[in-house]
């Protein structure tokens, strides 16, 4: 273990550089941030994660974002247990009938102000998934979503243009 | 020497169209007797599945390794039950209920088990669904616990009920159904390019296991063989999913025991295989690039060695890790012995993967029955008896030592060839079945292709047989140690939900 930790503090860090922010991503939150919100949030956000009936390949590289490479905690991102405790609902998957009341009390218990970003192709419209008779749709089909990072799945360097583009706007 | 599966060939009517396996439609004396054979375990259950009238079990018989499929047809909507005296048929039958309107007669179980109440044949359901009976507890002092559909990590959805006395499970019930989005039904009708797409997203961590399965179906359907070298190509890709996959879960199960270095360091190594894959084949994940035929690309003449480079770093990190691991005192208190699953259990529920080969069933889909290229390659299949956290931890410590070696003799045997073989579209209705070694254990494949499109597809996660195998393994743990047991299986919830 010694070795491992002593290489740690030696080593250069595995940390890509910070991505700049999604200029697409910032146009479609840009308007959707006010100042109240943005006084009170400043650059810090905590992240519910909530599958609402994914393949689960989105969870992987959300995941992701928390190796080494990609550190989401140094941008002042980080995920949270419960939507009590969360500023923004990250919403994977076709919404399943199955899945509906639960991503809709998970969104009436997250405290506003509050945003919802869906990842993903399929929580865009469904995606592949779209004309089930059991999925409802998309994300936005359920609860209103501010911001779309697109993907099958994102890789986590999308993934973090997008989030970083929520930072800005709400830091702005 | 007569065995189960011979037995039930003679007793039936063998179906023209089906490879390469047969499939023999019985009768329903036939179908008890079969039930007994499973529950004196002379068979297992590979799946068991619905059609408009007729029920369908995929089974291997237990000394010979011989595998057939028996179909009952049920024009009234009943079938005797093999749940109510194999317990692993249990869910199965609640699902085929679900999709199919199939009735398993005298089952004990009648509750509905991927209908929760908001969807009915093709429409919804309106209004507050049915309430779900859990299974009682009895005794002093007990409280429940539910937990879910939405966790508190960044899981799929799933319900569990716990039933506690003080820290001690005395019951953990399971309710899922909650990731349902309609796949076979999606899948009839679909061409093969489709339904292959959709394959690859029953559950996103074995998109190459499922999208291995649903090609070996359809070319053992039409009677054909990817080239050699597509073959080798996606063992590659296979060998990549089991590696970023058991280096995540080995990370994971650590971190559930709150040692947070060696998590650390596998979601390094992980992301070393995903870039890999990126890198060699365009796709993190290999989405869609195993296709019925052979493969989508190729690869390029620098990725051997930045293969070869790669394992020979990751050997000697994990290395490191397998040792951090075996020598910390604090991390094997929380996982030996915590979670055992027993080996009757194991092999009465044909449990496959490291759930399975934990509690001693040496069962793996790439050796029996085998396919190419591995019946050419050299691994071993472990096998430990203990069955617990730790013993699925050291399965996968194993099983990723194997992979590397086995990535090498991919690499040694790649000769130039075509990546496709093409698909000759016949229009009479004929069908394939197929079982490829996901990461998480054997996959099962059954198709009927009709018209150049797909009529009918099932697709079986090895979760079916295993996630009622964790309802057992909890049981007398404390509630703590529940997270460590759950990932330590890491059964599939959109892969098992379909």
């Amino acid at each position: 273990m010694r070795t491992l930790l002593l290489e740690g503090i030696v080593k250069a860090p595995l940390t890509e550089p910070a991505p700049t922010p999604d200029p697409a991503a910032l146009a479609e939150i840009g308007s959707r941030v006010d100042a109240a919100a943005k006084k009170r949030l400043g650059r810090s956000l905590s992240i519910r994660q909530v599958d609402a009936g994914s393949c689960n390949g989105c969870e992987l590289e959300i995941h992701a974002l928390s190796n080494a490479f990609y550190d989401l905690e140094r941008f002042g991102l980080r995920f949270v247990a419960s939507p009590r405790h969360a500023d923004v609902l990250m919403v994977t998957g076709p919404v399943t009938a199955n899945m509906r009341e639960a991503l809709e009390r998970t969104y009436m218990a997250t405290p506003d102000p509050k945003w919802v970003v869906a990842i993903g192709d399929c929580a865009v419209d469904a995606g592949i998934f779209a004309g089930s008779y059991a999925v409802v749709g998309g994300v936005s089909a359920v609860i209103p979503v501010d911001l779309h990072i697109r993907g099958c799945p994102p890789n986590p360097l999308a993934l973090l243009k997008g989030l970083l583009a929520l930072v800005e706007s709400s830091a702005e | 020497m007569s065995t189960a599966v011979s037995a039930l060939m003679s007793e039936g009517r063998a179906v023209a169209q089906h490879r390469p396996w047969p499939r023999v439609v019985v009768s329903a004396k036939a179908w008890i007797g079969m039930t007994n054979a499973l529950v004196e375990g002379r068979l297992t259950l590979l799946g068991l599945w619905g059609e408009t009238t007729a029920i369908h079990a995929a089974l291997i018989a237990s000394e010979t390794n011989e595998i057939c499929v028996a179909s009952l047809e049920c024009p009234d909507g009943r079938y005797p039950s093999i749940g109510k005296a194999h317990p692993p048929a249990i869910r199965l039958e609640r699902a085929a209920k679900d999709l199919f309107g199939l009735t398993p007669m005298e089952a004990h179980d009648t509750r509905p088990w991927l209908d929760h109440g908001r969807w009915k044949r093709g429409v919804e359901e309106p209004g507050a669904p049915p309430p779900y009976p859990f299974l009682t507890s009895e005794g002093e002092s007990l409280h429940q616990i539910p937990v879910g559909p939405v966790h508190a990590g960044i899981i799929e959805p799933g319900h569990f009920r716990f039933t506690a006395n003080g820290e001690t499970v005395v019951r953990l019930e399971e309710r899922f159904g909650y990731a349902h989005k309609g796949i076979e039904t999606l899948m009839a009708g679909a061409t093969i390019d489709r339904a292959a797409r959709l394959a690859g997203r029953v559950s996103g961590d074995s998109t190459v296991a499922y999208a291995l399965a649903f090609a070996r179906a359809v070319e053992s359907a039409l009677e054909i063989e990817a080239p050699p070298r597509a073959q080798l190509l996606r063992a590659l890709m296979a060998e990549f999913e089991r590696l970023a996959n058991h280096f995540g879960d080995f990370g994971a199960i650590c971190n559930d025991a709150s040692f947070v270095l060696i998590h650390a360091h596998c979601g390094v190594l992980r992301e070393g295989v995903l870039r890999l894959a990126e890198r060699c084949f365009g796709h993190r994940l290999m989405m869609d690039r195993i296709v019925p035929g052979g493969v989508a690309n190729d690869l390029d003449t620098g990725a051997p060695a930045a293969i070869i480079a790669f394992i020979a770093e990751a050997r000697t990190r994990f290395k490191h890790l397998v040792s951090l691991y075996d020598t910390t005192a604090s991390l094997q208190n929380r996982t030996v012995t915590t979670g055992i699953l027993s080996p009757t259990l194991a092999r009465q529920f044909g449990a496959g993967g490291y759930v399975g080969r934990a509690s001693g069933r040496a069962f793996d889909a790439r050796r029996t029955p085998g396919y190419a290229p591995y019946l050419d390659l050299r691994f071993e299949v472990p096998v430990l008896t203990h069955g617990d956290v730790d013993a699925r931890v050291w399965i996968r410590i194993r099983e990723v030592e194997q992979s590397f070696g086995l990535i090498e003799q991919i690499l040694n045997r790649l000769e130039a060839g075509p990546l496709t073989a093409s698909l000759a579209a016949r229009d009479e209705a004929h069908e394939g079945i197929a079982l490829v070694e996901g990461f998480r254990g054997d996959i099962l494949v059954w198709l009927r292709l009709e018209n150049g499109v797909v009529s009918r597809c099932h697709l079986r996660d090895p979760s079916w047989f295993q996630w009622p195998l964790l309802e057992a393994a909890i049981e007398g743990n404390i509630v703590a140690d529940f997270p460590l047991c759950n990932k330590s299986f890491n059964c599939s919830y959109s892969g098992h939900d379909l």
